[in-house]
């Protein structure tokens, strides 16, 4: 699953530590999420969108 | 939402050092029962049964505090612990059996001893527990 939290973060001037501290994850799982090795589950997914001001399609794309 | 990471690593934090006093318990009273019985209490059964009784006790409470430790993980921690315990159970069987079957047919010449079994287990898991944090790295 790809995903554009790289990107939001960045744009919100984030740290991944950051992210993970307002998500209640650890860094070295939004790293994997940010780089597709780990897909979240539908609550932290929701988590992550409402932090972004995003919908999670928005977010993240299913890739077939 | 703050205070929730902090929770985790202070929940992590914890639990970890819970899980290691019932680990370190469970290995004394293990300790105890395999040496006491013959330099403290001189082969008496019913010592016997009740060190190996408070053994298992507090082995129970070393799986409960094993269940939280994992439970206070986050969901890819989770999932890392809990390929890796796949991993282990599946080594675990398999190796058992087979090392058992070198016993019953006499390829090895000494007995098949469990404790054999449970460093491989531990290995095992370690094992998988690193691979898996290299793969999600």
């Amino acid at each position: 699953m790809k995903n554009k939290i790289r990107v939001l973060r960045a744009e919100k001037e984030m740290t991944q530590a950051s992210l993970a501290e307002e998500t209640g994850v650890s860094r070295q799982t939004i790293n994997a999420i940010e780089k597709g090795k780990f897909d979240p589950s539908l609550p932290l997914a929701f988590k992550i969108s409402r932090l972004f001001g995003r919908s999670i399609e928005e977010i993240f794309e299913y890739e077939y | 939402m703050k205070h929730q990471n902090e929770t985790l690593t202070a929940r992590c934090k914890k639990n970890t050092v819970n899980q290691a006093i019932w680990t370190v318990s469970w290995l004394i009273t293990m300790a105890l029962v395999a040496f006491g019985h013959k330099y403290l209490w001189d082969y008496n059964t019913t010592l016997s049964v009740i060190f190996i009784a408070v053994n298992v006790l507090i082995g129970i409470g070393m799986i409960v505090a094993n269940i939280r430790y994992i439970n206070a993980l986050d969901e890819m921690q989770r999932k890392i612990h809990l390929e890796a315990m796949g991993i282990s159970l599946g080594v675990t069987i398999i190796m058992g059996l087979g090392y058992s079957m070198l016993d019953i047919t006499n390829v090895i010449s000494y007995d098949a001893e469990i404790s054999h079994l449970v460093v491989i287990t531990a290995l095992t898991y370690m094992g998988g527990i690193f691979i898996n944090n290299f793969r999600y790295k």
